[in-house]
């Protein structure tokens, strides 16, 4: 047993009709097309350029994202708190739409001091109240850091736990040290360590330019780092709102609300001065064209409601209702309206794409608004018919077969 | 199910129409059918015969509760069709009635074999069986060779077995024809009459107009209507034979 005229016969019925007319539907489907297509590219070119604005205000603050470990008062009044995992710098690495990522901490040496051995200083050894921080080899780029003389270390350091040391430019410069080429030692309490680059400067975190940096592996090693103090990650140009809402996730699946994570704001307001006036003026557009667009699909599909008088009444005559024949027209203009809001979404992501490769942008586009543009054409096309189909459902049997 | 003789048989009016009249409100004012009364049993096959524009499709379609007429009473199986609704007398039709329009209605850009499916699709049958069923009646009028065809590629006569086969493969239990041969020679005039000889046999009810003496003829009873009014045919007019 089956129910009588089910969606799968409405759909196939629906189809059929709107299939036999192939340069119409095209036609019909013309309005909302460029009505979607206008509205998809608007917002997308506004999100786009929104992007690109910033970027020409405030590069790296656009651009930086920053994970730390935080603490929650969990249901029962116990204090939860995490810690970021080494990996962080390969969790988030992966997400799309990161440029570099490094972890910081800052080592603590307990009494210990940091002694250079400078050539010239009759003495011999000054002590220095210059602090130690640990660095991944990620994180000079996270941090858009440049290095004056030599090298910023490797995985290799990292891993090894290797006695080698960067040197923040102030730092370099209270113990010294200008030159790396005779490879240089510094002590930390007793231990020397061979420095291998001068960092020269950061545009964030700019504390690292006056402490001596540690490979990760080797702080860990020598003084029993437990866990890394932040993670720092550089985004491409007008990601960085979307890594912030993804970074807490990728790094701590299990309870990503534990992790406190500063992305830059949106810049809205950015956008808003520069692009409101356009904005309008497209989505207007848009909207006029999605409204002649709808009277488009609710005008031919009248067209075709009286082309088809014939077939109202010979369907009437095997037994359709009018709730059937008011169900096949409204179907079918909202297919039409379903149609015409795919192809204008795929040409609106074209056409920013395309803007964007043009202008050298990074194309941006809310996924979400390419999906629902379909369904926009699709609620049209359920308005733009009512009225046809219910017309079509009134029409008497008897006057739809005379007239066929 | 084998009554073919009304007389005899404990049969009972599928039709009972009285003094139905149908008017087309002018101007000028066209009184198509007028007071009408007429009555047909269970598993009868009556003929109408009449010139053009006497009122026969106009007659038919009220059978059929595709019009409504403008006075009189019509009960179907003993029910009056004024108390029916809308929705009632479409399923009415979709389940008991079977059409062989005059002007054929076939869907343009549907398949023969869509065209005849469709006549099951507001029905309870699976696409399926539609599908099945729509094949096995083509088969029957000898269309089998033209399944896959759009109706405007087929012959006058080919659409008129189309629309014969539509109106069959529904297995409704009251058959209401109009001109089912025009359009056909003899040969296959003779298997669609074939065909409803059996189905006759088989205890489907029959009105079917025709302009062909010989089609009238195999009806159990004949009725003709002239500018609107109806009147029962007695056997003194001349034979098939005579008439061909
Ligand atoms: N909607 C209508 N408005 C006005 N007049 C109508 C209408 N429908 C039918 N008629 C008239 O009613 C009369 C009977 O029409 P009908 O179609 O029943 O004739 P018919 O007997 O089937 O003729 P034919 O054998 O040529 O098919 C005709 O004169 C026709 O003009
Ligand atoms: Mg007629």
């Amino acid at each position: 047993m089956k129910f009588r005229f089910g969606l799968r016969d409405l759909m196939t019925e629906a189809l059929a009709g709107i299939a036999a007319r192939p340069s119409r539907l095209l036609l019909t489907t013309l309005g909302t097309v460029v009505g979607v297509a206008a509205l998809v590219s608007t917002v997308g070119l506004g999100q786009t350029a929104s992007g690109q604005i910033s970027e020409r205000f405030d590069q790296m603050a656009a651009t930086r994202v920053v994970v730390e470990p935080d603490e929650m008062e969990g249901r029962d009044g116990s204090i939860q708190a995490t810690r970021l995992p080494w990996d962080a710098p390969d969790r988030v690495g992966r997400l799309a739409g990161v440029a570099s990522a490094g972890i910081y901490a800052q080592v603590d040496i307990e009494r210990a001091r940091v002694r250079g051995l400078p050539i010239h200083d009759p003495r011999g050894t000054i002590d220095h109240d210059i602090p130690v921080v640990a660095a991944s080899a990620g994180l000079v780029d996270a941090v858009n850091g440049v290095i004056g003389t030599g090298r910023f270390f490797d995985r290799g350091h990292d891993e090894r736990g290797d006695d080698v040391v960067v040197l923040g430019r102030y730092a370099a410069e209270r113990l010294g040290i200008t030159r790396i080429e005779a490879m240089p030692t510094v002590f930390i309490g007793d231990r020397p360590y061979t420095v291998i680059g001068i960092l020269d400067r950061t545009s964030a975190r700019t504390d690292l330019l006056d402490a001596v940096i540690l490979p990760m592996g080797t702080a860990i090693t020598r003084y029993g780092l437990e866990a890394p103090d932040a993670l720092e990650v550089r985004t491409v140009l007008g990601a960085a709102q979307l890594i912030g809402q993804q970074a807490a996730l990728a790094i701590a699946p299990n309870n990503p609300s534990l992790l406190s994570v500063t992305a830059p704001p949106a810049p809205s307001s950015l956008r808003a001065d520069v692009s409101t006036d356009v904005n309008a003026v497209f989505l207007a557009l848009g909207g006029l064209a999605l409204l002649v667009g709808g009277l488009g699909i609710a005008n031919i599909t009248l067209l075709s409601v009286m082309e088809r008088v014939a077939e109202i009444g010979l369907r009437r005559s095997v037994g359709a209702t009018r709730r059937h024949i008011a169900g096949q027209f409204v179907a079918e203009s909202v297919m039409i309206g379903f149609l015409g809001g795919l192809i204008g979404a795929a040409i609106g992501v074209f056409v920013t794409i395309g803007v964007a490769v043009v202008q050298d942008w990074t194309p941006l586009l809310d996924e979400r608004l390419a999906a629902a543009a379909p369904l926009l054409g699709a609620l049209i096309g359920l308005v733009a018919g009512t009225y046809p189909a219910w017309r079509a459902s009134t029409i008497e049997p008897i006057t739809a077969l005379r007239s066929g | 199910m084998t009554t073919t003789d009304p007389d005899h048989g404990a049969s009972q009016p599928v039709v009972e129409m009285i003094g139905i009249q149908r008017s087309f409100p002018g101007p000028p004012e066209v009184e198509a059918v007028r007071d009408v009364n007429l009555r047909i049993m269970d598993g009868e096959y009556l003929s109408i015969v009449g010139p053009s524009g006497s009122g026969k499709s106009t007659l038919l379609h009220l059978l059929g509760l595709l019009d409504r007429p403008t006075a009189g009473t019509y009960r179907l199986d003993g029910v009056d069709v004024r108390s029916l609704s809308e929705r009632r007398r479409s399923m009415l039709r979709g389940e008991r009635i079977g059409f062989v329009f005059q002007a054929f209605h076939l869907l343009p850009y549907r398949t023969v074999l869509e065209n005849v499916a469709l006549s099951m699709l507001y029905r309870p049958i699976s696409r399926r069986d539609r599908i099945d069923r729509a094949r096995a009646t083509l088969e029957r009028v000898g269309l089998s060779h033209r399944l896959n065809f759009e109706p405007t590629t087929l012959s006058g006569g080919e659409r008129q077995r189309v629309a014969i086969a539509r109106a069959l493969a529904a297995q409704p239990t009251l058959l209401l024809a109009d001109e089912p041969t025009g359009n056909l020679d003899s040969g296959n005039a003779d298997t669609v009459l074939d065909v409803f000889d059996k189905l006759h046999a088989e205890g489907l009810t029959l009105a079917v107009i025709t302009h062909d003496v010989d089609v009238s003829y195999r009806a159990d009873r004949r009725v003709r209507i002239a500018d609107g009014t109806l009147t029962e045919q007695w056997d003194d007019v001349p034979t098939p034979e005579a008439a061909t």
